[in-house]
């Protein structure tokens, strides 16, 4: 069911999903999701706990993997590359691929360090490129100002946004295409929730962003498109306005009604 | 007297009695302090403090008794430090493949047998140290004896081991989820991971392991008195025989006249490993709390 339909003619896509099927040993926890993901678009997934929307954002750069006895069934294109294929490098996909996740997760470093560890494993040594790395990164992010005259300090003192904000700057840092964002924002005060709902409009004119979001109004502000995961079924996706105001069925429209979830 | 009443008593009584039980630790360590304190007291004055500071421990002599503590505190210094050479690398390498690497099957297979390295009696590890260890050491490095400092420590490091191995492994293992993830999402590998966040994230918790394995190999008796040759001279040399503070007590103690000069200087050893334990010890806890990795 890959709807190309409800893009515009010359929308390019970044992601193609074909029959995803994903397995915790031997509960499945993902059937058949074919999804295909703009270029330089905000992407909300959006369900009730448990719907799969974020086992499928981690299939998209293969950190499942870390997980014992699960399986990936069907195919991930990510520019026409599938990513599950034999010899697939996943350093290289992780680098293209970004991730920021739920809760932020600063290492317990200096502000410097955070950013700057993307790309020092990656090889870069000279410290004027590092330099011009992390402010370049810190400043995308939107957090330049606030921390640019302590850098050396540990980034575990700042507030929580802003760890949220320094660990989207650490993902850009390594240079991603795409962005993906797991309830970026679930944990953050309202105020911290709208910087990093601007933060993602600024973004997107430069990334292609995936979020996950169980905060309905959230997919609604910051999205193009949505797509309404239920039990780990793809139910449908669509441009953000149409699924919040006319979706096609039954089910997404119970859900953003508040009927459950 | 009404049922509550009662109760409320009884509720206190159990309470007193319990808190009573939990207490004996702490004044089993005040009692230990003060004996130590008074049997080794009367040194102070005569012949005096200053005596403890001389470079020779000869306490039984026609001539002249020295008691200076230094060729002690020096021997136990050089045969834990070496100690602690060999044992903190393996431990920590061994605690991250336990805790990260190793699959499960793997690890069950592991622990167990870290656990009865750990179980194994000290003079039993002095009888190995004896006839195997002692009799390498010789013949690799040519020496007249097999008994020094290097074979002490050796075998300690099997006693320390254990500990540090599996100190290091928990603080290895709290080490969050998130912080992992985060680095492989940034394109690290595995090992990366390992050695750039999860180690430099566990470390206050590894400090505090390698403090309290240097306490318990300071500490620890039957080993170093069967195999480091047993002469008290000051020295740094890893193949020199020394003799440790422990085994010093543990060798004299026998023979000591009670109530000598000798006997109190004997307890002027025990009061200082005392402290030198209780201090690592009391460090140990702090770092632990510190970084929140108190269990």
């Amino acid at each position: 069911m890959v709807e190309q339909s409800i893009y515009p003619k010359d929308q390019k896509m970044v992601i193609t999903t074909n029959q995803v099927n994903f397995f915790y040993g031997a509960t499945q926890a993902l059937f058949g999701i074919s999804l295909l993901i703009p270029a330089k678009q905000v992407t909300a997934l959006i369900g009730p706990s448990g719907c799969g929307k974020s086992t499928f954002l981690r299939c998209l750069n293969r950190m499942n993997d870390t997980i014992p006895h699960s399986r990936v069934e069907g195919e991930i294109l990510i520019n026409q590359q599938d990513i599950y294929a034999p010899g697939t490098d996943v350093v290289e996909l992780r680098k293209k691929v970004g991730m920021v996740f739920q809760k932020s997760n600063p290492f317990p470093k200096s502000i410097f360090d955070n950013v700057a560890y993307g790309p020092r494993i990656h090889g870069e040594k000279n410290p004027r490129r590092l330099a011009e790395i992390v402010e370049q990164s810190l400043q995308q992010a939107a957090i330049w100002d606030e921390v640019k005259d302590r850098l050396q300090a540990n980034a575990m003192g700042l507030s929580g946004g802003q760890q949220q904000r320094l660990c989207i700057a650490r993902a850009l840092a390594v240079g991603p295409k795409i962005l993906l964002m797991d309830e970026p924002a679930s944990a953050l005060d309202p105020k911290a929730t709208t910087r990093i709902e601007d933060l993602i409009g600024e973004l997107r004119t430069n990334y292609t962003i995936v979020i996950v979001t169980h905060n309905m109004q959230q997919a609604a502000r910051v999205s193009d498109y949505t797509a309404f995961f239920y039990e780990g079924n793809l139910i449908e996706c669509d441009q953000t306005p149409k699924i919040f105001t006319n979706p096609r069925e039954k089910q997404t429209e119970d859900y953003i009604t508040g009927r459950f979830g | 007297m009404s049922r509550s009443r009662k109760l409320f008593i009884t509720d206190k009584l159990m309470r007193l009695l319990l808190m009573g039980a939990a207490s004996t630790s702490v004044l089993v360590v005040c009692l230990i302090f003060l004996f130590l304190f008074k049997e080794a007291g009367p040194f102070v004055l005569n012949p005096g403090i200053g005596k403890l500071l001389d470079s020779q421990w000869i306490p039984v002599s026609f001539q002249e008794e020295h008691f200076g503590l230094g060729p002690l505190l020096s021997g136990s210094a050089l045969v834990t430090a070496l100690a602690m050479l060999v044992t903190v690398p393996i431990s920590v390498l061994v605690a991250i493949y336990i805790a990260e690497i190793a699959r499960p099957d793997e690890r069950e297979f592991l622990k167990p047998f870290i656990e009865i390295l750990a179980s194994i009696p000290s003079v039993v590890l002095g009888f190995f140290g004896l006839l195997v260890v002692a009799p390498l050491i010789k013949t690799a490095f040519g020496l007249s004896t097999g008994l020094t400092a290097l074979t002490g420590a050796l075998l300690l490091s099997l006693m320390a081991i254990p500990t540090i191995i599996s100190l290091s492994e928990d603080a290895l293992v709290s080490v969050p989820y998130s912080l992992k993830n985060a680095s492989l999402a940034l394109g690290a590998s595995h090992l990366q991971t390992i050695f750039l966040v999860t180690l430099p994230a566990a470390l206050p918790g590894i400090v505090a392991a390698v403090m309290l394995g240097i306490g318990r190999v300071i500490g620890e008796t039957m080993a170093v008195l069967m195999v480091t040759g047993n002469s008290a001279i000051l020295t740094f040399s890893p193949l020199a025989s020394v003799r440790t503070m422990t085994a010093t007590i543990a060798a004299e103690m026998g023979e000591v006249p009670f109530g000598s000069v000798h006997y109190q200087a004997l307890f002027w050893i025990g009061l200082i490993l005392l402290v030198i334990t209780f201090a690592l010890n009391i460090v140990a806890q702090r770092v632990l709390k510190k970084y929140g990795m108190m269990k």
